[in-house]
């Protein structure tokens, strides 16, 4: 038993009811209380990935509770070197939310709006207050740390899911309070869709339950039990469904993703970075978790379905990316291809397929993180999401300039930056097994860089945009929003040269995965020499 | 000569404590002076309900069958006794509820008199108003209890009506809204008159078709059927055509959005929750203890009907505009869910419906303690519109609506999810994945009205003239405090009543 990981997934939770119960004044408390929290799950979960030993048990750092004994529910957390990864990843993007979001004002109400453009002119209008505080922003995140933390740490299917459901609630806040013009929209239509994908899932944790009670005499959610389960592959269809339906909506693939570019674009850009960095990872991590080893039959059998799923996300996604006039929306397209990509690599069932869509899941959450907050940046100079607005900012804000353009590069896999690796990973891995979907899906790395090429170029060079008055006279980065947007920058480099010891600790847990499903790696062809 | 039969009082302690709770009431109508009535009805009524909450946990592990068989002291009876005591408990405390904040009293001094005329308008000014809900709504707890443990359809019918007549009258008494309300009423009447009819032709076919009302004794002639057996078969449609009505499913739901409209909210609530327990209670004791055995009859159709019901509950329920009718709707759709753990006909079945009833009679009471809160200059609330921006006004009532709303939709870490887990369980232990799968596309349907009160109440603007938020009294805040305590408590850690549900769910007889 180790409690790390339990204080891990508990601090955020109790600081979150701890900010949630400061009075409304205490609004810099409340961030400071925030920030201070989130550095310290910051360092316990680095300290988790740094001691996380590479040669040793699968799941580590585990405990467990009896919890719903009539269920044989235990409150079981763990980490394998998949999951890990993950925290960590939630761990640096926790606190660089909190910074970016210090500012932050709560939406105005219309009335109140009316009235700043009637003071527009004035200096010292009053300064109104929103509907909403801030302080809850705080506490619903630090409250959704938690659930992300839970939702990659359990080793339980039912506490699985109940993390996977719940972590719909803060989200839903976060937009709904704080969101774009039309939050009420996205924050509906992203709760119902997981929603919906949740209610089919637990028809087949429900049935996955009946099956361990009929084969083990006792029923149990504990995944390693659950593993050992022999179903019939008819039963194994109809319960992988249920398990792909919700993670394809969560992640999401194509058709499933009508959801993510609304939320994506009105979400406040905090949320937003940990909805597409982390939120989503949730559906791809589910995949490896969940769909493949216990039930490997049936995720053979549809491996060909889900991966044309893939790899026309890749392509429809950058196509739809590069329609897209806002630029919050068009970071939530390239996001959807992008997930396309992880797709392929973990339905392409080889090692190292498996071990580039992790740490693809891992980039893309830096990378995209980093061109969430940079267009946040942009959003807060110019006053609006739409590339028409903007041009020639580069000029003006160069250091913006320079962070947007390797955000971006590493956004469409430029060797030197962290995606590079894992992009390169996955299309080699899945080549041995699937040379039509990894040949196709290279088209994808063309695309992506026209969209990302085509916004860096119209928002920062070109001529000014003489029609937005507040351009000429925006700031750069200010020193903390350096801090915040830094350290992304940072481990974009340095993921991208030296990307061993992340893989070090991801590679074992996809090779357990591999067995699990009985998946031979192919003979080492080609592959092996490009990858050498 | 008539031999009297044997008495178990002790098993019988909880119903006789609140029939007893219910006489000394009518007593207290007549004789104690109007100043202290309210206060001493108040505590007759606590008294009797709590009295038998004790009661039922001194009596539990009981297994027998008194009164000539007629009544039955097992596992389930005093479950849902418990349950019904329990939620009884909370209502009454709503039905007391009479600080100025929220309007005085809810109640109509006289409520025969028609709409309209000079009387009613003098009325409707007046702060005067009778005590005679409290006998009303204790006779018909006690009927409930009654409904739930009958072992004999005749003693059922009896309960029954005992139960159905003082609900019929507590739906009039509005003092609000006169004339809904006495729709709401007439309404309940006459279409709880007409199944009650069914009820009875039923049972006097089955009497036909087995020589005897014992449950018992008709488990034993339908083992022996040939499967063509009309009074058999048609007897028992009518039987579950009654109960089904009480419980509010579909196709026989109709009246009840309409009177849980009409009706005053906390007798709506009473209702809503107490009722479903009871109906539930009397079916799964017939099915499975007189039908049980001969559930190649009932399965099908109640397979069928639950499906509609589902379909019907959470589709209507996304058009209201009312919160009382789509809490209405709402409750249809739990009706449905409720369901599909009673068609699984075992164990699992049998306890997975009295954990559900359980959780939604809980949260049922406090949502609609929640709307009797919620105020303008004309009563309360209803419309949904009014509701926008309630979080901005008053966050803490909101964040219990919403907590309620989230365990009516099956969130988990909320009792409304715990309960919809043992129901699913159940029917998928039981084969009826197919109705699994429709009942959690419902849910998902059904979230969307729940969230949509939500986003009302947080991200909407409040309207200018918007209601206000009463300050609950003294008893509603009791009430709601327990009903909120529940729902996360049964949520986050269902062990210990689980265990109970699990062990009670052994029928005698």
């Amino acid at each position: 038993m180790s409690t790390l990981l339990l204080v891990t997934l508990l601090l955020p939770l109790v600081g979150g009811v701890v900010v949630a119960a400061l009075p409304t004044d205490r609004l810099q408390l409340a961030k400071q209380l925030t920030l201070g929290l989130s550095l310290v799950v910051l360092v316990l979960t680095l300290v988790m990935a740094v001691r996380f030993d590479t040669g040793g048990e699968r799941f580590q750092y585990v405990s467990s509770y009896t919890w719903i004994a009539d269920f044989g529910v235990r409150f079981a957390l763990g980490v394998d070197g998949i999951a890990v990864v993950l925290i960590a990843l939630i761990g640096v993007l926790v606190p660089v939310v909190v910074a970016a979001s210090w500012n932050d004002e709560p939406p105005r109400r219309p009335h109140e709006r009316a009235v700043d453009r009637e003071h527009a002119a004035g200096a010292d209008r009053p300064v109104a207050r929103g509907m909403h505080s801030m302080k809850a922003f705080f506490a619903w995140l630090l409250v959704l740390e938690t659930m992300m933390i839970g939702v990659f740490a359990a080793t339980d299917v039912f506490l699985f899911y109940v993390f996977f459901e719940v972590m719909l609630v803060p989200m839903y806040f976060l937009i709904g309070s704080f969101g774009g013009p039309r939050r009420q929209y996205a924050a509906v239509k992203f709760f119902l869709y997981s929603l919906l994908g949740g209610l089919i899932m637990l028809a087949s944790v429900i049935g996955l339950f009946v099956v361990s009670q009929s084969q083990l005499g006792q029923g149990t959610f504990a995944f390693d039990a659950l593993r050992q389960l022999e179903i019939t592959p008819g039963t194994q269809k109809l319960l992988f469904l249920g398990f792909f339906i919700a993670f394809a909506i969560k992640a999401p693939l194509v058709p499933f993703h009508t959801w993510l570019p609304d939320a994506g674009a009105e979400a406040p850009i905090g949320g937003a970075v940990l909805l597409v960095g982390v939120l989503d990872k949730v559906g791809t991590f589910g995949f490896l978790r969940y769909c493949l080893p216990l039930f490997p039959d049936a995720s053979r059998f549809f491996a060909p379905f889900a991966l044309v799923l893939s790899v026309v996300g890749i392509v429809y996604a950058a196509l739809l990316a590069m329609g897209q006039s806002d630029m919050k929306r068009l970071i939530a397209y390239t996001s959807i291809a992008h997930f396309g990509f992880i797709g392929l690599g973990i339905f392409a069932f080889t090692t190292q397929a498996g071990t580039g869509a992790v740490l693809y899941m891992v980039n893309h959450g830096i990378s995209t993180g980093a061109l969430f907050l940079i267009v946040g940046v942009l959003i807060n100079r110019g006053g609006s999401r739409l590339i028409g607005d903007y041009g020639g900012m580069a000029r003006i804000t160069p250091l913006l300039g320079g962070a947007f353009l390797i955000a971006g590069l590493s956004s469409l896999a430029l060797p030197g930056t962290n995606s590079f690796v894992s992009e390169f990973l996955v299309l080699i891995g899945s080549f041995g097994t699937q040379p039509v979907f990894a040949i196709i899906a290279t088209a994808g790395i063309i695309l992506a860089a026209l969209y990302i090429l085509l916004m860096y170029q119209r928002t920062m060079h070109g001529p000014d945009n003489l029609s937005n008055p507040r351009l000429r006279t925006a700031r750069d980065l200010d020193k903390r929003e350096l801090a915040t947007i830094g350290p992304l920058i940072a481990l974009i480099i340095v993921l991208g040269v030296y990307p061993k010891p992340l893989l070090d600790i991801i590679t074992p847990a996809v090779e357990a995965t591999m067995v699990d499903l009985g998946a031979t790696d192919p003979a080492p062809t080609v592959a092996e020499e490009a990858g050498s | 000569m008539i031999e009297a039969p044997s008495v178990s009082y002790a098993g019988l302690s909880p119903v006789l404590l609140v029939l007893g709770a219910a006489l000394v009431g009518v007593l207290v109508e007549a004789f104690v002076p109007r100043a202290y009535r309210w206060g001493t009805q108040l505590a007759v009524a606590l008294g009797g309900t709590l009295g038998a909450l004790v009661a039922v946990a001194l009596v539990a592990g009981k297994q027998e069958l008194t009164l000539a068989r007629a009544v039955a002291i097992d596992g389930p009876a005093l479950f849902l006794e418990g349950t019904l005591a329990l939620l009884g408990v909370l209502a009454i405390l709503l039905l007391a509820e009479r600080s100025p904040d929220m309007g005085g009293s809810a109640f109509v001094a006289q409520a025969a008199v028609p709409v309209g005329t000079a009387l009613d308008r003098q009325l409707s000014t007046q702060t005067r108003s009778q005590t005679e809900v409290f006998p009303l709504a204790t006779f018909a707890l006690g009927g409930m209890m009654l409904f739930a443990a009958s072992n004999n359809l005749l003693v059922m019918f009896v309960a029954l009506e005992v139960l159905s007549l003082p609900l019929y009258l507590l739906a009039g008494l509005s003092r609000r809204r006169r004339l809904l309300s006495q729709e709401a009423a007439l309404k309940y009447f006459l279409l709880g008159a007409f199944t009650s009819a069914f009820f009875l032709y039923g049972l006097a076919l089955i009497y036909g078709f087995a020589g005897t009302v014992d449950l018992r004794g008709i488990f034993d002639q339908a083992a022996g059927t040939d499967k063509s057996d009309a009074l058999f078969v048609i007897g028992l449609a009518m039987l579950i055509v009654g109960l089904l009505f009480k419980a509010g499913v579909a196709p026989f739901h109709t009246w009840t959005p309409d009177v849980y409209q009409g009706a005053p909210t906390s007798v709506t609530a009473f209702m809503a929750a107490c009722t479903k327990v009871a109906a539930f209670g009397a079916i799964l004791r017939i099915l499975y203890v007189g039908f049980g055995n001969s559930d190649w009859t009932w399965r099908p159709v109640l397979y069928g009907v639950a499906i509609v019901t589902l379909i019907v509950g959470s589709v209507l329920a996304l058009t209201q505009t009312d919160v009382k009718r789509m809490l209405a709707y709402s409750s249809i759709a739990h009706a449905g869910f409720i369901l599909t753990g009673t068609i699984a006909n075992s164990a699992a079945g049998l306890s997975s419906t009295m954990f559900y009833l359980l959780t939604y009679g809980l949260t049922t009471i406090g949502s609609f303690a929640v709307v009797m809160l919620v105020r303008d200059a004309e009563g309360e609330a209803g419309h949904l519109s009014q509701w926008a921006g309630l979080a901005k006004r008053s966050p803490l009532v909101a964040g219990v609506f919403s907590l309620f709303l989230l365990a009516l939709a099956g969130i988990p870490l909320t009792s409304g999810f715990t309960g919809k887990f043992v129901v699913f369980r159940a029917a998928l232990d039981a084969g009826a994945g197919p109705l699994v799968v429709i009942a959690l596309l419902a849910s998902a349907v059904a979230a969307f009205f729940y969230i949509r009160v939500i986003v009302l109440m947080y991200f909407s603007e409040p309207a200018a003239d918007g209601p206000t938020v009463a300050v609950p009294g003294m008893l509603t805040t009791v009430s709601l405090a327990i009903a909120a305590a529940a729902t996360v408590l049964l949520g986050v850690a269902p062990g210990a009543v689980l265990d109970l549900a699990n062990q009670a769910a052994q029928f005698v007889g």
